[in-house]
């Protein structure tokens, strides 16, 4: 693997029953950068991210996470909690999972369990009220506190994430997810029914996560808009195959990719949304 | 299936007449049917031992009627309420009084209960109700961790009650312990057990998760019926010694706490101790929840009921969750069970019945699940209607049915609609029960 | 050798009764997922009908013993069934869009309700009766020990594979069975497609009642006896038999009750009599930890 390589998929395959859902896919995220996951529906782009975030046992194959002080994670060994906590791989689901009966500040403070539950003593501390364990309580809403800000729902904090709209839900359980200070972001789909306003915001967010957290980030995501924007390097899945893989403009203008997903028929569309 | 809109009641009254009526004769109908056997006739051993029996067509004729008549103001009262999830017991302007005034309700029910040996001291009954309302106010809020909190569906948790029970007066007929050292270790030995329980459940959900709970607690049962040797079998552990006041014993003569303190020796004073003794028990057991609730663990329990799957994703070790929350549950039911034993003096697998279990899951839900103050009102509720029943014992569990069936149609959330959230920083704001998730296990 | 084949024939007829009852619980949580807690107290039920019924004959002055078995069998199934509908339309069809745990506390309610019910009506103390059937048939003998076939044993058996050959027929041919797959697949299309979900449930639940109710009657024909207590115990384990041969599998569930019958009076003939409900409630708790799926059902993957 080399130094800039964050994610290493080798030769992965899930298969279900008689159904091969992945059928040896191998692809690399590179470190501090965007890479999208795209294709079209059954594709198998969100069996890929649960074998990555350990939802889903692969059948063969490997799935190396590099952090950048050396050595590495074999996330096909690791159970799904693990990656989170000591891979330091974060995600967000296709259908929002929020906590729905919990605040948006008490979601935010649920991401950073493992920190508080060293700091509590595993409770012992916190139970007998020790200032350490108080300080870092206040450093845990602070944090959240400034999530809330960056994504505009400090004046929503205290309401019940469940009554939150749409939009919101999508950004906070992204807040959420970068609570638990991942190294990887996983996105499942999270430009799913936002208008183009949210999405522009959405682009602005994950940039933003990029450039300043630097956070790498895997994206599974239908709207070319946010894809071609932000991306820095595309995979496309067809059938569970790998059938593209590079830099955003050479997608957009791969023949194989056009036939089984893009389409050619609203030329115009691809070319106005693409930029640079 | 939607739910039916609410029918205007003015547009269809006539037509509804005739809808009321022929649903009461087939309600009356099918009553007659399914009572005809089971109420008309009724079995009786005769002298030689063989089974006869004689006839009740009159009780029933009356049981057909009131089904009949009950059918009508049934139907009258969903016409003139709307569907009965929507029904609102009180108008708005009240329920924001009782919002209010339902942030007084627990100090002052605090007061109260402090009071009670004190106001009641001649009364000897009202004392022992009292001490039986808290031990399920505490074995309430004991479950409220496992299943209000966590959402782990647990059936069996008269099990640590027996646990604890059983611990503390083996421990003391054995090896002559007190109370207060033998306290510590019956909640330790049932959260043992708790623990033990978890392990195996880790990957059940809901119905499975209940069931299991449920055979576990009944396998206790009758390991504890049929090993006559560590449990005396049916006919339990007797002559298990009495709290002491910290050491000093509640006797009549010189060595007694009456005779330490210079006042005459009452057997009421026993009573109050015992009193004061499950309140402060309770009392621990509501403060160590609260606290729970606002650290890492009990957010992490919460977070578990409301979604397994994102606190995986979110690193939370789902096993420890959900051990630690058993542990807990089993704990607090292990304190009680103890208390339980000295309180009696005497126990029996009686006493242990899943009966025991799924009242103490009637108060959890009747209370609203997590709610602290919800559950004490719902064990006072429930604790004191059995009391009602004191002479119709056949009555009391046949009601205590129907009524949790109607708890499920009207209020499958319990009294309590809200949640409090653990940490706010600017409004404290109740979340609406509609929101919480009730958790899958 | 000989016992022990005794032994198979009395947990044979034993699994005979236990895979009726757990009949009734695998159709019931195929088509609407929820363990129905008061089953058990249905088959007490029908227990305590066919009990009632029976007296009733004979103080008339019935004597031919076919005859008497018919009209209790029509009697008590008819009149469980009704118990059956009852139940689930006053306890669970209210509570189908609720949330996941008020149908089961219903049906934990709707349990003490029928149990009571029978205890209040009808006394707390156990109800015998004088054996209606008797004689039977010697197998073979060895060593002393004769290995016998009881007629009883006979009825129990033969009645079991009729009732479950013309219910598989029911499930696999008429058009009621088509529903009541279609409702276990997708209960939203099936109402799309133009079944009457509401009615298809209520049948499931009457057909498990049925069922229920004859192996009450086989009970009481067997044992000699009924008590308002007996469904809850036999409740578990006809629970465990459904999920020991798979949820949602109705020659599972035979299955399932076969083993437990058998497993039962193998544990009680060569262990200890005490632990034999022991014995069984830990089987459920294996099987659900270790063979959620059972022996003959489907392994479910989680959706994330």
């Amino acid at each position: 693997m080399s130094p800039d390589t964050i994610l290493s998929v080798d030769h992965l395959s899930m298969r279900f029953g008689g159904i091969v859902a992945v059928n040896d896919l191998s692809f690399t995220a590179q470190h501090k950068k965007i890479t999208a996951l795209i294709g079209p529906n059954g594709a198998g782009k969100t069996t890929v991210f649960n074998c990555i975030t350990g939802f889903y046992k692969p059948s063969g194959g490997s799935i190396r996470l590099a952090p950048p002080d050396g050595g590495y994670f074999r996330l096909e060994r690791l159970n799904d909690f693990r990656i989170s906590k000591l891979a330091k791989v974060a995600r967000t689901f296709q259908n929002i999972r929020l906590f729905p009966g919990m605040t948006a500040l008490e979601n935010l403070m649920v991401a950073q369990h493992n920190a508080l539950m060293r700091a509590s003593g595993f409770t012992l501390l916190g139970l007998l009220g020790f200032p350490t364990w108080r300080a870092a309580e206040r450093d845990a809403i602070e944090r959240a506190r400034s999530w809330l800000d960056r994504i505009g729902l400090l004046d929503r904090a205290d309401d019940a994430a469940g009554n939150l709209p749409y939009g919101d839900q999508r950004r906070l359980e992204i807040a959420r997810a970068m609570c638990t200070e991942p190294m990887l972001l996983c996105l499942d789909e999270p430009a799913a029914g936002l208008n183009a306003r949210e999405s522009a915001a959405l682009n602005e967010m994950l940039l933003s996560i990029r450039n300043d957290h630097g956070t790498s980030i895997l994206l599974i995501e239908h709207d070319m808009s946010v894809v071609m924007e932000i991306s820095d390097h595309i995979v496309v899945l067809d059938y569970g195959v790998k059938i593209a893989d590079g830099a955003p403009r050479a997608i957009r203008d791969d023949a194989k990719v056009i036939a089984a997903y893009l389409g050619t028929g609203d030329g115009e569309e691809i070319a106005a949304e693409g930029v640079t | 299936m939607t739910a039916p809109a609410p029918t205007p009641p003015s547009a269809t009254r006539s037509a509804g007449l005739a809808f009321i009526l022929k649903k009461a004769v087939i309600s009356a109908c099918v009553a007659l049917i399914l009572f005809s056997l089971m109420i008309g006739i009724r079995t009786l051993p005769s002298e030689n031992g063989q089974l006869t029996y004689t006839t009740r067509f009159g009780e029933l004729a009356a049981m057909v009627a009131i089904v009949f008549g009950g059918s009508i103001v049934v139907e009258l009262l969903r016409l003139w309420w709307g569907p009965v999830d929507r029904v609102k017991l009180a108008p708005p302007p009240v329920q924001a009084a009782l919002d209010i005034g339902g942030r007084l309700i627990a100090p002052a029910l605090l007061i109260f209960a402090l009071l009670v040996p004190v106001i009641f001291y001649q009364q000897r009954y009202i004392l022992d109700l009292g001490i039986l309302v808290l031990t399920y106010v505490m074995l309430g809020w004991g479950l409220n961790v496992v299943v209000g909190l966590a959402g782990l569906l647990d059936l069996g948790y008269v099990a640590f009650y027996a646990v604890g029970a059983y611990s503390y007066a083996l421990l003391a007929t054995t090896f002559g312990l007190g109370f207060w050292e033998c306290l510590p270790l019956a909640g330790l030995l049932a959260a043992c057990w708790g623990v033990m329980l978890g392990f195996p459940v880790l990957r059940l959900r809901g119905d499975y998760l209940a069931i299991v709970t449920l055979a576990f607690g009944e396998i206790i049962r009758l390991v504890i019926i049929n090993w006559q040797n560590l449990t005396g079998g049916p006919n339990g552990i007797s002559g298990i010694p009495r709290p002491t006041f910290f050491g000093i014993p509640l006797v009549p003569g010189p060595n007694g706490l009456a005779a330490k303190f210079g006042i005459p020796f009452s057997p009421t004073h026993r009573i109050v101790f015992l009193f004061y003794l499950i309140l402060a028990l309770a009392l621990l057991t509501n403060w160590v929840t609260i606290r729970l609730r606002r650290l890492p663990i009990g957010r992490a329990w919460e977070a578990l009921r409301e979604d397994e799957v994102a606190c995986r994703a979110l690193g939370i070790d789902t096993t420890t969750t959900k051990l630690t929350a058993f542990a807990t549950g089993a704990l607090f039911g292990g304190f009680a069970g103890a208390f339980f034993a000295t309180r009696q003096g005497f126990i029996s697998p009686e006493s242990f019945t899943f009966q025991e279990s799924a009242l103490v899951l009637a108060i959890v839900v009747l209370g609203g699940m997590g709610s602290q103050l919800g559950v004490a009102l719902a064990a006072l509720a429930m604790i004191g209607g059995f009391e009602l029943f004191r002479g119709f014992d056949q009555y009391r569990m046949l009601v205590f049915g129907i009524v949790m069936v109607l708890l499920m149609i009207w209020r499958p959330r319990g009294l309590v609609g809200h949640r409090a959230p653990t940490v706010f920083l600017e409004h404290n704001r109740a979340i609406s029960s509609d929101l919480v998730k009730e958790g899958h296990g | 050798m000989d016992y022990f084949a005794q032994q198979m024939i009395n947990g044979l007829v034993l699994g005979s009764i236990y895979g009726l009852i757990a009949i009734g619980y695998t159709m019931v949580y195929g088509i609407v997922g929820m363990i129905n807690f008061a089953h058990g107290d249905i088959f007490m039920i029908g227990g305590f009908i066919a009990l009632i019924t029976f007296l009733i004959l004979v103080s008339m002055g019935l004597t031919a013993v076919p005859l008497i078995l018919l009209v209790v069998l029509v009697v008590s199934m008819a009149i469980t069934a009704i118990y059956g509908w009852a139940v689930e339309r006053i306890a669970y069809r209210p509570l189908r869009h609720s949330f996941r745990l008020a149908p089961m506390l219903s049906a934990i309610g709707m349990s003490f309700v029928l149990s009571n019910f029978s205890q209040v009506t009808q006394g707390a103390q156990v109800k015998p009766i004088p054996p209606l059937i008797t004689g039977g048939h010697t197998l073979y003998e060895q060593g002393g020990f004769v290995v016998r076939l009881s007629n009883v044993q006979i009825v129990v058996v033969m009645t079991t594979v009729v009732l479950l050959a013309i219910f598989t027929w029911l499930v696999a041919r008429t058009r009621l069975g088509r529903d009541m797959r279609a409702c276990e697949q997708d209960q939203t299309m099936a109402a799309l497609l133009g079944v009457n979900v509401d009615r298809t449930i209520s049948m499931t639940f009457v057909i498990g009642a049925a069922l229920a109710a004859v192996a009450g009657i086989m009970y009481l024909l067997y044992y000699g006896l009924v008590d308002f207590y007996m469904g809850f115990v036999a409740g578990i384990k006809a629970f465990t038999a459904a999920v020991l041969g798979g949820i949602g599998s109705l020659p599972g569930a035979m299955l399932g009750g076969l083993a437990i019958g058998l497993i039962e009076t193998l544990w009680s003939a060569y262990f200890s009599v005490e632990y034999k409900d022991v014995a069984a409630f830990s089987i459920l708790i294996v099987v659900l930890i270790f063979m959620p799926t059972g022996l003959l059902g489907r392994p479910e993957v989680e959706k994330v």
